[in-house]
């Protein structure tokens, strides 16, 4: 019978592989000058496995049954992690126990601190939980330093691995933000509609109420030199202010008045209300969308210690891209101003369209509501 | 040097879900309300005989490591309990029983053929192919070995050695097992109506045997014989037979995620979502069973279908983390049905090809390049389609569809 068992075990299951997930606990550890904060999440499964947690045998383990067996826990999984600082022992205390569920199951979660003898360069980290139970077991790390993240996988045959906290280098961070910056002028196309309403009549100008092409390709360019700097002089402003914590405003209430901005930039060219001095409506809607800006930079995580540099970083970013879109635009709007089609479809139509958009998105932000 | 990734903070926003995820994506970890609050439900009771047993093979085990004898009993054991509990974990415990050995290049023959059979599970089909090949060429009258290596040769497509692999197995084990055997061949390459009606014929032949006998065909593998007839009817196109083979299955009272998951796999094509909730809704720990209950939770447009997509989400994620290919097929389907991402679909359903080359990988291969109407990424199915003169209409009605198209886009 047992033999039967193997010999029609193989026909079935070729195919359905795994079907659960399989063991894995999840360790973060985020450093810090010489000490670690950690959190282990270890599944109350596996847990049960390797030291027994139903105590009355009913087959269901009660948080009642942990918490009797924290320490053991504690003892268990500690004697099972070891991490050192350029290789001197850095001994871990658990400072508390809770539980969590993840996709598959309740686990075990363990806070717990290590303190070094001297501040953190080389982190080694010896992992040999539930190896000896189970080769297949695996310990997915998370490791925060200064703002960044990075990931590695314990397993029999990578238990101890080190980690060179150093190589995330200030550059790169730098990059980073930099190009979170220019990403996210090309994703935010409120931003991207208000400064073409504005540019889309640079390279024309009105008489007798009436859009005439400009001669040369001069007063267009200084037309959208002034526009540009000065949107970018004011959200370089609020961003900065608002990064820095020193100002602070309502985001549903920002968000609403940029789209407001940029549905006044798009009626300004069809009525004018600012007339041709477009570049103070740059200045002071430009404002708004600093803030706007600074809240995707607070999203996106700040590095303690590095804070100015992803601040320079993000709208050096946020410039580049701004600037690679009106350097995308400018020669083909000079190209096409004389005709009917750039002064009546693109800058008039187009007014209409960018205004009818933006309304949309300024009534879903302002009364939270959906329609796109 | 280790790897030291750097994530992007969309990447890191997947990774910090799943660092925290839970039923709710949200929850965090938290003190229960109090001492009787249940967080876990084991499999067994410890003093299930289940349980008992397995302790006290364990605890030998634990007094002499190095006895083969037990190691590989208790090694047999976890192995059938994958299929029984579909818990990879039991993989592991196998694995960690025959510690002394793993390593060998020639450990002894029973676990040689042990290591191939859970290497296999980790699809790593070369490793076990090669453990069989070697523990045939030193015992050819092996059942077990031989049969594994015929089923890897199926899965493969390599359907010539496949079949002598299944007809050297002929005296050496259960006659059911050698027409089962035989008959999966045959049943992909072009003898499909025939491979059903020997199967059916040894099966009922068998039963009355045993009945006269006083006896009975062991459950188990009554099991596997009535899944076989399922898939050669569903393939047949006979509706009515298939059901009643999938419920004859189920009437044996074995749990088995296979059997849930191919049955739920034809209600789904029967547009019958309903009873595949009321099957699956309890069953949610394995992947491919939620899988099939999210596809049918999005049909009925289900509140829990959220949920439960995004429960499925993060094991996927999870698993590509630990760096598991073996979900590629089902999270094939995925994409291409609840994502409506037929570009990734298409592209795990390539990866998998390169291991698995079943009918229902070939199905989820022709689905996601047709979605993407690019009909010369699934030449290599098309090509098998072909060679292996499979008899399934809807595989063949998808071939169909793909070379019109690409003739049309040859045309233009």
């Amino acid at each position: 019978m047992k033999r039967l068992i193997l010999l029609l075990a193989g026909l079935f299951f070729a195919l359905t592989a795994s079907a659960h997930k399989p063991s894995d606990s999840y360790l973060s550890l985020s450093v810090k000058d010489s000490s670690i904060i950690g959190q282990w999440d270890i599944a109350l499964r596996d847990l049960d496995f390797a030291i027994g947690l139903d105590a009355n045998g009913d087959a269901e383990i009660t948080w009642g049954e942990v918490r009797a067996k924290h320490t053991e826990i504690a003892a268990y999984a500690m004697s099972r992690l070891h991490v050192s600082a350029q290789g001197k022992d850095c001994p871990i205390q658990v400072t508390e126990h809770l539980v969590d569920d993840h996709t598959d199951g309740a686990y075990a979660v363990m806070r717990f601190k290590a303190e070094c003898p001297t501040p953190i360069s080389v982190l080694q980290a010896k992992y040999n939980l539930f190896f000896d139970i189970d080769p297949q077991h695996k310990g997915l790390l998370r490791l925060d330093y200064q703002g960044q993240s990075s990931t590695a996988i314990f397993s029999p045959d990578k238990a101890t691995q080190e980690f060179k906290l150093s190589e995330v280098s200030r550059f790169k961070q730098f990059l980073d933000y930099a190009r979170e910056g220019v990403w996210h002028i090309w994703i935010g196309f409120d931003h991207i509609l208000f400064l073409l309403a504005l540019l889309l009549p640079a390279v024309v100008f009105r008489q007798d109420k009436k859009w005439q092409a400009v001669s040369a390709f001069k007063p267009a360019f200084w037309s959208v030199l002034k526009i540009v700097t000065a949107f970018t002089l004011a959200h370089s402003i609020t961003l900065t202010l608002a990064t820095l914590g020193v100002i602070s405003l309502p985001s549903r209430w920002v968000e609403s008045t940029i789209a407001a901005s940029v549905v006044i930039a798009a009626l300004n060219n069809i009525y004018p209300l600012f007339r041709e001095r477009r570049w103070v409506m740059a200045f002071l809607f430009g404002l708004i969308h600093g803030f706007g800006f600074a809240s995707v930079l607070t999203d996106l995580g700040l590095p303690q210690g590095a804070l100015i540099l992803a601040l320079v970083g993000f709208n050096l970013g946020v410039e580049g891209g701004q600037l690679a879109i009106v350097a995308a635009f400018l020669p083909i709007a000079f190209a096409l101003r004389t005709s009917w089609f750039y002064r009546r479809l693109i800058l008039i139509g187009g007014s209409v369209v960018i205004a009818i958009l933006a309304a949309i998105w300024f009534i879903e932000r302002a009364f939270d509501m959906k329609f796109l | 040097m280790p790897s030291f990734t750097h994530f992007a903070p969309r990447q890191l926003l997947i990774l910090s879900l799943l660092f925290c995820t839970a039923t709710t994506a949200f929850s965090a970890a938290h003190i229960p309300p109090n001492d009787a609050t249940v967080l876990e439900r084991l499999p067994f009771k410890p003093n299930d005989p289940v349980a008992r047993e397995l302790a006290q093979m364990r605890a030998e085990l634990q007094r002499n490591p190095k006895n083969v004898e037990v190691a590989v009993k208790l090694a047999r054991r976890y192995y059938g309990m994958v299929g029984e509990e579909g818990d990879p974990r039991y993989l592991g415990y196998a694995e960690a029983a025959l510690k002394p050995w793993w390593d060998m290049p020639e450990p002894p023959i029973d676990v040689q053929v042990l290591r191939a059979g859970l290497l296999q599970f980790r699809h790593d089909f070369s490793g076990a192919t090669s453990d069989l090949n070697k523990a045939i060429a030193r015992d050819p009258k092996n059942p077990q070995a031989r049969v594994l290596r015929a089923v890897i040769e199926i899965v493969q497509a390599r359907y010539d050695l496949a079949r002598s692999d299944c007809r050297a197995l002929d005296g050496l084990t259960n006659d059911l097992i050698v027409v089962g055997c035989e008959t999966m061949v045959d049943g992909l390459t072009g003898k499909l109506a025939s491979a059903y009606d020997t199967l059916n014929t040894t099966f009922n032949d068998a039963l009355k045997d045993a009945q006269s006998d006083g006896d009975k065909v062991a459950p188990d593998l009554q099991l596997w014989v009535l899944i076989r007839l399922a898939e050669l009817s569903q393939r047949q196109g006979k509706i009515e037979r298939t059901e009643a083979h999938f419920k004859q299955a189920l009437a044996l009272g074995i749990q088995d995620t296979f059997l849930l998951a191919a049955y739920a796999d034809f209600l789904l094509d029967q547009k019958r979502p309903t009873e595949v909730v009321t099957l699956l809704k309890d069953k949610i720990r394995s992947d491919n069973l939620l899988l099939r209950l999210v596809f049918a939770e999005r049909i009925l447009n289900m509140p829990e279908a959220k949920e439960s997509e995004s429960i499925l989400t993060a094991r996927y994620v999870a698993a590509q983390l630990r760096g598991d290919t073996v979900h590629q097929q089902e999270e094939a389907r995925f994409e291409l049905q609840v994502k409506a991402n037929p570009k990734k679909a298409l592209a795990l359903a390539q990866e998998n090809w390169k291991v698995q080359l079943e009918p229902r990988d070939a199905r989820i291969f022709l689905e996601s390049a047709l979605a993407l109407k690019d009909p010369n990424a699934a030449q290599a199915v098309l090509q098998w389609l072909d060679s292996s003169h499979i008899e399934d209409a809807y595989l063949i009605k998808l071939g169909q569809q793909l070379k019109q198209l690409q003739a049309m886009q040859v045309a233009h």
